[in-house]
């Protein structure tokens, strides 16, 4: 699973860049032999589980295969999988987004449940109010901007509008409850998973 | 096993009924999006997930490799699910179109 977080994360990041303009995606670093080994090896696992889990083979031929083209394409891509290319830092990284993500799963089913109390509510189309909140983040990276607002997104209530470079984001809120607790708890978690703080 | 299994799928079809309630339910564009966008992603882990555990009732490597591949369905659905989510709602406040708010007539 935790395999699978990796690749969550990463291509949350591609995902979202492509589609909203505003948050543009930050070119890789150019190569340097040293720096480019860990990301290598690295992309490489991942490529390789991921092989052995869609292909279901264990015999030499597959494989062969499967370890020759997951290195072509390691080779060629393993500095979009991961953009900064510090060693030291690369696997703290992860793991502190790893712990990220069960919290993550508690909110969504937290705010699920209140959005289905709207839904079944006989009063509920009363006790809805949405409107557009505005707030800055303090966050600064591309990575820490678009993790928070899929976030915003996942739970429900809220859906980011627009995220701006800076951090302005503008967001549909359901009801007061869903929109006044932003950025509040969130924030400070992925600060703290990117090290931001 | 099983009582787990039908639970988990009873939970999940739960909040697909709410995600479909909501739609007909909510007042404008960018509300409905609320439940159409999410609950489902939620009922889908749920249900997913006991599909995935019944899967592997009679314990063998394939099936192992085909409940793997279930959660992964999981894993796309909720990176695809926000994205589009805030793709659409994004369209909508480009093409101009106000969000509804309280005491207006419902659309």
């Amino acid at each position: 699973m935790a395999q699978d977080n990796e690749q969550t994360m990463e291509s949350m990041d591609r995902g979202h860049s492509m589609n909203s303009d505003e948050v543009g995606s930050s070119a890789g670093p150019p190569r340097n032999r040293r720096l480019f080994f860990y990301p290598f090896i690295l992309t490489f696992i991942i490529m390789c589980g991921t092989w052995v889990l869609l292909s279901g083979k264990f015999d030499a031929f597959h494989m062969s295969l499967g370890v020759i083209s997951c290195a072509l394409v390691a080779y060629f891509s393993s500095d979009f999988l991961f953009s900064s290319p510090k060693p030291a830092g690369l696997l703290s990284k992860w793991v502190r987004f790893a712990t990220y993500i069960p919290w993550l799963m508690v909110e969504i089913t937290k705010a699920n449940l209140h959005v289905m109390k709207l839904v079944l509510h006989p009063r509920g189309m009363d006790m809805i109010d949405p409107k557009i909140v505005k707030f800055r983040s303090k966050l600064k990276s591309d990575l820490a901007l678009v993790t928070f607002a899929n976030s915003i997104t996942l739970t429900p209530g809220t859906i980011t509008v627009s995220v701006s470079l800076d951090g302005d984001f503008k967001v549909h809120a359901i009801d007061k409850a869903s929109g006044d607790p932003l950025p509040g708890e969130m924030e400070q978690r992925i600060a703290k998973a990117f090290g931001e703080e | 096993m099983d009582i787990i299994v039908v639970l988990l799928l009873f939970a999940g079809l739960f909040f697909f009924t709410g995600g479909a309630l909501g739609i007909l339910r909510f007042p404008d564009f960018y509300s409905r999006l609320h439940p159409a966008g999410k609950l489902d992603t939620l009922g889908l882990l749920l249900s997913l997930t006991g599909l995935a555990l019944y899967n592997l009732h009679h314990f063998s490597v394939g099936a192992l490799l085909t409940s793997l591949k279930i959660i992964l369905i999981v894993v796309f659905v909720f990176l695809a699910s926000p994205t589009a989510t805030h793709a659409i709602v994004d369209a909508g406040i480009r093409a101009g179109l106000a969000p509804w708010t309280k005491g207006e007539e419902r659309r």
